[in-house]
C-alpha cells in the first residue's frame, strides 16, 4: 500500500501549514510518511507544492504519480492534473474550475460559515483525509497542537465540514500504534549536534541551510546553547573556531556561496589545528544559483575547501536518522583529530520530512579527547607537540594553571610561535598529514543494497540514498541483478568495497544529481574504477525512484545484459 | 628573565612604535594582577598582530582582519578569561571593518587596541584605511584621494560604551587606558598612534608628540555630543584619553544562563538531556 497527494499552490496561501496537518495526521495513525517540497525563492505568489506519500513500510523518497492533489490556485490544476493516476481526484474550490470530473466544492462559503476566510484549505484538508478514511479525531489532535483560541475553532470546524463533504474512496489500513518520529533532514542534524553537546552555533541566514541554525536556537534557552546570527559567513566560522578554540563543541554551516566565504576559516581550521563540524546544505550554483532547488553540485569544492594542504573530513548524509547519527559521529571525529569534519546535505534531504524509528540517544557518545595538566613536561604546554600520530594533547586556555595555549594561522614551531624554518615546516606538514592517514582507517565503507555480486552496480552520494534504494528493490523485483554502493563517508575516499563490487560489475551505472559525474571521477582517481553509464540529473528537481529505474531499464535494454 | 609575562624575541623594527604599546601591556597586566593562563590575546594578521608571539599569555593569531569574531566567541564561552585584542588598523577599520561594526553591537567584553600606524607596514607602506587624504605611499603615488576612516567617530555611532585614544609614545597613560579598556565590562577601543618609523615619514613620533594632548581630569568622558566634537578635533592639537565611556549590558549579560550560570566551557555534556527534544517530532 502506497498513496502519494499532492498540495499546491501560491506562496503566502498556506501550503506549508496545510501539508504539516496532513503528515502528522498520517503519522500519527501510525502510518510512514515521506513529503517533499517545491517552493519559489520569493515571499508571496508564484507556484510552490508539496508531496506527500504515504504507506504501511518505511518509504524512502518521493514519486511523480498521485492518487489526490489539492488545487489551492490554477496553476496546480495546469501543471499537475496530468500526473494524477487514473484513479486519482482533484480537490478545489470550484471557483477555481467547475469541472464535472474533479472534485470542486465551495470551500470559500464553508470558510465564511467558519468565520476565517483563511481556512478554505482545511476543509479541502477534510476532504483529502476523508477520501482515505483517515480519522478526524486524530487530525484535531495536529490542529490542536498548531492553532489556538478562534483559529484553532475555525479550523476544527473546517476539517469537519471538509470531511464531511466527501466519501472514502481510497483504502488505507491504518498502523496499530505510532512509535514513530517524523522529522527532517535539517532538524535531524540539528537534533544530533544538540544530542552531542553543541554549545555555540554561529551562522547566517541561507536557504536551505537555515533550518539547523532555527532548531537549535528554538531549544538554545533550555539546552543552554548560544546560537549568534552574524555579519557574514566569514564571522560565523571564525566565531565558531574561537568559540572551539576556547573549549565548547562549536558548529556553523550554511549553503554553497555561503560556504565558499568561509573557505578561507577552514583552511585555518587546519593550520591551527581547532576542531570545528561545518554542515554545507547544498542547492544548485554557480553563485547565487537556484536558491530553493536541489543539486549535489559542491561535492568537489567542498573536499577541496580551504587552500594549502590538511587533513579534513567529508561525510554526505544519506537520510534523516543519518543524519543524527553522522552530525553526532563527526563532533567526536573533530574532536579526536582537531580538524574540520564538513556534513554536506541538500534542500531535497533538508526539507524532506520523514516518518523513521526514533533516534537511540544511547548511541551518542562524547569524546572529547582534552587534556588537563598532565599534558605539560616540565612545566611547559607545546600546542603543536610533535608525536607519533600527528595529535598533539590539547587543554583549554585558562583551564590548566601556569599554561598558556596559543594557536597561530602562520606555520608554527610546537609552541605555537611563528616560525620561517624550513626543517619545521616540513615536520609541522608532516605532523598534519599523519592524521591523514589515521582518518582514512577512520572512514566508513560504503552502505551496499541489492543483490550479492550483481551484474549491474548502481554508485550514488547523500540523499540519492532514498531514491537508490528503492529502485534497487523495483530492478530486484523484476529480476535482474542489480547492486547498489551509497557512499556516507566521502573523504578521505574509501576504497575498499568499490574495488571489491567493481570487479564484478558488468555495467557500473553512477546515479548523482549534478552535470559532472564528481563521485564517478573520485572512483576513478581513488580506486581506479570507473562508471559506464551515468544517470545525471541538474535541473534543480530531486530524480525519483520512478526515474532511476526507468532508465536503468532504458541502459540495460540497449546493452546486450538484459 | 623569567616575569610572568616574558618578552620574546620579535621581529619588528628598531624603533617600532609597537615595542611601546608591548611594554605598557605588559605592566598592565601585571599591575592588573592577572596571570598568563587568565588572559588571551586574539589578533589577525600584521606587525601588530605578532603580539601574542611576544608575551606569555594565551594567543588566538587567526585571520586578517578577523580577530573580532573569534574574540567575541571566546568571551561568550569563557567569561573568565581577560580578552585583548592587538591589531593594527587595516587588520581592523579595513579587512574587519564589517566585524567591527557588528562587534560593538554585541558589546561583548573584549578590550581592543588598535595599533593605528596609518600606513600598511607589513606589505611595505601603502595606504592604510586611516591614512591621510593626500599623503603619498609606495603605492598611491600621487596622493591618497579617499577621506580616511575615523576610528574614534564610527565606534561613538555604532554606540560602543567605551572608546579612548592613546600614543605609544607616551607610556604612563596608555599603560592607563589598557588598564581602562581592559577592566571595562563590555567592548572597548583604544585607538593608539604607533608610528611606523619606515614607511610612514609623516605621522613620527615627533609628529605626534607635537599634536597630542591629554583630555583634562575635569572632561567629562559621559556627555556623548562634546566625545562628538572631542572625536573631530584634528590638525594641529589631537586629544587622547577617554573619549566617551557609558556602562551598558554586555552580550554576556543579555543571555540570563551565561549571565547567572556557570562559564559556557564548564557546562555538563549529556545526550540524554537532549532526548525530550524527540517530542517536537511525534
Amino acid at each position: 500500500m502506497d498513496y502519494n497527494v499532492l498540495i499546491g499552490g501560491a506562496a503566502g496561501q498556506g501550503i506549508d501549514t496545510l501539508s504539516y496537518i496532513i503528515e502528522k495526521t498520517l503519522k500519527r495513525c501510525g502510518l510512514y510518511v515521506f513529503s517533499m517540497k517545491d517552493y519559489m525563492s520569493r515571499v508571496r505568489g508564484g507556484h510552490n507544492f508539496i508531496q506527500v506519500r504515504f504507506g504501511d513500510k518505511p518509504i524512502h523518497s518521493h514519486d511523480e504519480k498521485f492518487d489526490a492533489i489539492i488545487a489551492l490556485d490554477e496553476d496546480t490544476v495546469n501543471l499537475h492534473s496530468k500526473s494524477l493516476k487514473p484513479s486519482g481526484k482533484l480537490i478545489l474550490d470550484k471557483s477555481i474550475s467547475d469541472n464535472d470530473t474533479y472534485l470542486s466544492f465551495d470551500f470559500k462559503a464553508v470558510a465564511k460559515e467558519c468565520g476565517n476566510p483563511r481556512v478554505l484549505g482545511t476543509a479541502a484538508v477534510g476532504v483529502l483525509l476523508k477520501l482515505f478514511g483517515i480519522p478526524l479525531d486524530v487530525s484535531h489532535t495536529v490542529l490542536d497542537d498548531e492553532f489556538k483560541g478562534d483559529v484553532l475553532n475555525a479550523n476544527i470546524k473546517a476539517i469537519d465540514a471538509g470531511y464531511s463533504m466527501a466519501k472514502q474512496i481510497f483504502n488505507v489500513p491504518l498502523g496499530k500504534k505510532d512509535d514513530n518520529i517524523y522529522i527532517s533532514g535539517n532538524e535531524a542534524i540539528a537534533l544530533g549536534a544538540i544530542a552531542a553537546g553543541v554549545k555555540f552555533y554561529s551562522g547566517y541566514p541561507m536557504t536551505p541551510s537555515t533550518s539547523v541554525m532555527t532548531y537549535i536556537a528554538k531549544k538554545s534557552h533550555d539546552a543552554g546553547i548560544v546560537v549568534e546570527q552574524v555579519e557574514d559567513e566569514i564571522s560565523a566560522i571564525n566565531m565558531a573556531l574561537g568559540a572551539s578554540y576556547a573549549g565548547v563543541r562549536a558548529m556553523t554551516g550554511s549553503s554553497g556561496g555561503g560556504f565558499a566565504l568561509m573557505v578561507e576559516g577552514i583552511s585555518l581550521a587546519g593550520i591551527t589545528e581547532i576542531p570545528i563540524v561545518i554542515t554545507e546544505v547544498q542547492r544548485p550554483g554557480p553563485a547565487t544559483g537556484f536558491p530553493t532547488r536541489t543539486e549535489q553540485g559542491d561535492l568537489r569544492f567542498i573536499i577541496h575547501s580551504g587552500h594549502g594542504e590538511f587533513p579534513k573530513m567529508v561525510i554526505s548524509l544519506r537520510s534523516p536518522e543519518d543524519a543524527f547519527y553522522q552530525t553526532a559521529r563527526a563532533f567526536n571525529i573533530a574532536d579526536k583529530y582537531q580538524i574540520p569534519v564538513i556534513l554536506v546535505s541538500d534542500q531535497y534531504l533538508a526539507d524532506s520530512g520523514v516518518t523513521v524509528k526514533p533516534f537511540d540517544f544511547t548511541k551518542v557518545t562524547i569524546e572529547r579527547h582534552i587534556s588537563g595538566h598532565e599534558a605539560l613536561e616540565n612545566g611547559v604546554y607545546k600546542r603543536y607537540k610533535l608525536t607519533q600520530s600527528g595529535i598533539s594533547p590539547r587543554i583549554i586556555p585558562g583551564k590548566v594553571e601556569g599554561a598558556t595555549v596559543l594557536i597561530d594561522s602562520d606555520e608554527h614551531d610546537e609552541f605555537g610561535h611563528i616560525t620561517e624554518s624550513e626543517d619545521v615546516r616540513v615536520k609541522m606538514v608532516n605532523k598534519r598529514m599523519k592524521k591523514f592517514k589515521l582518518l582514512k582507517e577512520e572512514v566508513q565503507e560504503p552502505l551496499f543494497m541489492g543483490a550479492e555480486n550483481p551484474d549491474i552496480l548502481i554508485t550514488c552520494w547523500g540523499s540519492t540514498y532514498g531514491p537508490v534504494k528503492e529502485a534497487v528493490d523495483m530492478l530486484l523485483k523484476d529480476g535482474m541483478s542489480v547492486g547498489a554502493l551509497s557512499f556516507g563517508d566521502i573523504w578521505p575516499f574509501p576504497t575498499k568495497l568499490i574495488k571489491k563490487y567493481g570487479k564484478f560489475a558488468k555495467m557500473i551505472i553512477d546515479v548523482e544529481q549534478n552535470a559532472t559525474a564528481q563521485l564517478d571521477s573520485l572512483m576513478r582517481e581513488n580506486a581506479l574504477i570507473k562508471a559506464d553509464e551515468h544517470i545525471l540529473k541538474y535541473d534543480g528537481r530531486m530524480m525519483s525512484s520512478r526515474y532511476i529505474y526507468e532508465r536503468v531499464r532504458e541502459m540495460t535494454r540497449s546493452s546486450s545484459l538484459y | 628573565m623569567n616575569t610572568a609575562f616574558e618578552t620574546y624575541e620579535t621581529a619588528w623594527c628598531p624603533g617600532c612604535g609597537n615595542f611601546g604599546i608591548l611594554n605598557a601591556l605588559k605592566d598592565a597586566l601585571t599591575e592588573l594582577g592577572l596571570k598568563p593562563h587568565q588572559v588571551v590575546i586574539a589578533s589577525g594578521i600584521g606587525q601588530a598582530a605578532k603580539m601574542p608571539h611576544y608575551i606569555n599569555v594565551n594567543g588566538f593569531n587567526g585571520l586578517h582582519g578577523r580577530a573580532l569574531p573569534p574574540a567575541t566567541a571566546i568571551n561568550i564561552v569563557n567569561k573568565d578569561l581577560k580578552v585583548i585584542i592587538d591589531s593594527g588598523d587595516g587588520d581592523t577599520y579595513g579587512e574587519g571593518g564589517n566585524h567591527f561594526i557588528h562587534a560593538i553591537r554585541r558589546n561583548a567584553n573584549i578590550a581592543h587596541f588598535v595599533h593605528d600606524n596609518q600606513i600598511y607596514g607589513l606589505t611595505k607602506g601603502q595606504a592604510s584605511p586611516t591614512t591621510a587624504k593626500g599623503q603619498k605611499t609606495s603605492l598611491q603615488f600621487d596622493g591618497v584621494i579617499l577621506d580616511p576612516v575615523k576610528p574614534i567617530k564610527l565606534a561613538l555611532t555604532m554606540g560602543a560604551g567605551f572608546v579612548a585614544r592613546s600614543f605609544s609614545g607616551n607610556y604612563e597613560h596608555l599603560k592607563k587606558m589598557m588598564k581602562e579598556a581592559i577592566m571595562y565590562d563590555g567592548y572597548a577601543l583604544l585607538d593608539i598612534f604607533q608610528p611606523c618609523v619606515t614607511f610612514n615619514k609623516v605621522n613620527t613620533f615627533k609628529w605626534y608628540n607635537d599634536r597630542v594632548y591629554e583630555l583634562p581630569d575635569d572632561y567629562d568622558y559621559t556627555d556623548l555630543d562634546n566625545a562628538f566634537k572631542v572625536a573631530d578635533e584634528w590638525g594641529d592639537r589631537i586629544p587622547i584619553g577617554i573619549i566617551y565611556k557609558v556602562e551598558k549590558p554586555t552580550y554576556i549579560d543579555n543571555i540570563s544562563f551565561l549571565k547567572d550560570g556557570p562559564p559556557l566551557v564548564d557546562a555538563k555534556l549529556d545526550p540524554m538531556m537532549a532526548e525530550k527534544y524527540l517530542d517536537d517530532f511525534r
